[in-house]
């Protein structure tokens, strides 16, 4: 699977939905994921691409990894793998 | 100072996983206990438990709350729905802030932390699930019983190993009767039968290889179980003027400590805590019945509980009932007292004794009537239920026929 692909499923299952359900303009809050859902997505990003996200629960805005919309996820993500491989 | 009654009860354990199985096995003395079905069991020396059946998470929990829900946890929440169902009390505005959870248990998320110790340490991953904290921490299970319930009054875990349970109760026995809250919810949980739990119990060379034998001359060891029990406390007027189904008055409690050593018990300290809970509820010793034995089947508990009532109750101690369940369901360490409190509520609303299974022979420094083998037909008033802890802490909490 593509890392959009495998972001979208990480992101469903958290939010109970379909894939297809997933839109990459969707926000967290569009996707109905709160603060718990998405310290279980960050874990669930790291096992899936074996990268460590760096993620402060605290603020998660100043964290360098842009969680805005599912797509910035996605792009962030590539960027990690880019840069930890 | 106001009365107590009991308005539910639930529990799932080794007998079965309701309150109805439970007394099933009780009045037939089934035994929980059988070979352990864990990961890596052949590497302990202790391979017999009273574990939980068939039992299986995704039956009564969605993905979410498994990734919150110890198997402590869960225990909890399936004996505390069976327990507000019966009471039939819905918790809401004024009641709702007036009542609140005090649950027991000794090792808490323990097969979280074994699970994820595991994680790390043999399977060398650096990363862990995000929610082991609130899934192990000790308070998970009444945190989690006061979010479905909505429980907002007094809220607390009581962590005092085997005494756990019934230390438990006690506080929710007199919150309710100080007029401090209006319902409780109470009893307490265990599930340490994995791998570390079990192996740590090894370690202290208590343990049977074969059979809980409480009492019986023949008797080696303790055997480890699981489970819970809970319970709603609810003050008698409040009951009494919604009609609700009375199981049976909480009379009295009583604690002590024995101040002398970590693990060995002490008749005096046994003593003090029994003869206290009969002045709390301002019973004679003659009007006790039955009493649900600590009666861990080891050489140092049943001699020196037996000791302890003879002591409290003199001839009286001769004709009353005393069996030890544990033959049964085993040890559940912080949730025994809790899943125990159901075969003194059985003697009382039944009038069946459950029996001390397993006995062979008798120890004359046992010379009680423990109800060998067989469960018996017997009218009783009062009922005690008894618990020693390592660590010399005892809680002894009275019943009596509503």
């Amino acid at each position: 699977m593509t890392t959009k692909d495998t972001v979208i499923v990480i992101l469903a299952e958290q939010a109970m939905l379909e894939p297809s359900d997933v839109a990459l303009d969707n926000t967290l809050d569009d996707l109905g994921i709160d603060s718990m859902a998405l310290v279980e997505t960050i874990f669930a990003i790291e096992e899936a691409f074996d990268i460590s996200v760096p993620f402060n629960a605290n603020n998660p805005e100043d964290s360098g990894f842009d969680i805005s919309s599912v797509a910035s996820i996605i792009a962030a993500v590539d960027q990690l793998k880019a840069a930890q491989t | 100072m106001g009365r107590v009654v009991i308005t539910g009860a639930g529990t799932i354990n080794p007998l079965g996983v309701d309150v109805a199985q439970t007394y099933d096995a009780l009045k037939n003395g089934r035994c929980g206990i059988g070979p352990l079905d864990i990961r890596d069991a052949d590497r302990l020396s202790i391979q017999i438990g009273a574990q939980v059946g068939d039992y299986d998470e995704t039956a009564h929990f969605n993905r979410q709350q498994i990734a919150l829900y110890d198997r402590f946890t869960q225990f909890t929440l399936l004996a505390a729905r069976q327990a507000i169902a019966q009471s039939e009390l819905t918790f809401a505005g004024a009641l709702a802030d007036q009542s609140g959870v005090i649950l027991g248990t000794s090792g808490g998320g323990l097969t979280t932390q074994d699970e994820n110790y595991r994680v790390v340490y043999e399977d060398g991953k650096n990363r862990v699930h995000p929610f082991i904290v609130p899934k192990l921490m000790n308070n998970a299970a009444v945190s989690q019983v006061s979010m479905e319930f909505n429980l907002r009054g007094p809220s607390f875990t009581v962590a005092t190993a085997c005494a756990s349970s019934n230390h438990a109760m006690g506080q929710a026995f007199n919150m309710v009767r100080s007029g401090m809250a209006k319902a409780m919810l109470t009893g307490g949980s265990e599930a340490m039968l994995c791998f570390g739990g079990i192996k740590a119990w090894e370690g202290l060379r208590v343990m049977s290889r074969d059979a809980c034998r409480p009492f019986s001359a023949t008797r080696n060891g303790m055997v480890q179980g699981e489970g819970a029990g809970v319970f709603v406390f609810e003050d008698y007027d409040h009951a009494k003027a919604r009609g609700a189904d009375i199981l049976c008055e909480v009379a009295g409690f009583a604690m002590s400590s024995d101040a002398s050593d970590i693990v060995m018990p002490s008749k005096q300290g046994a003593a003090r805590a029994i003869a206290g809970a009969l002045k709390d509820a301002q019973i004679a010793p003659e009007q006790v019945g039955y009493i649900n034995a600590h009666g861990t089947g080891t050489g140092a508990n049943d001699k020196t509980e037996c000791a302890a009532v003879a002591d409290v109750f003199g001839a009286h101690a001769d004709r009353l009932m005393i069996s030890s369940t544990k033959s049964m369901h085993g040890h559940l360490i912080g949730g025994t007292g809790a899943v125990e409190l159901l075969a003194c509520i059985m003697a009382l609303r039944d009038g069946v004794i459950a029996p001390t299974i397993g006995y062979e022979e008798p120890d004359p420094e046992c010379a009680l009537d423990v109800v060998p083998n067989e469960a018996r037909q017997a009218s009783v008033d009062v009922t005690l239920s008894n618990a020693f802890a390592f660590g010399g802490l005892n809680a002894v909490i009275a019943l009596r026929k509503a």
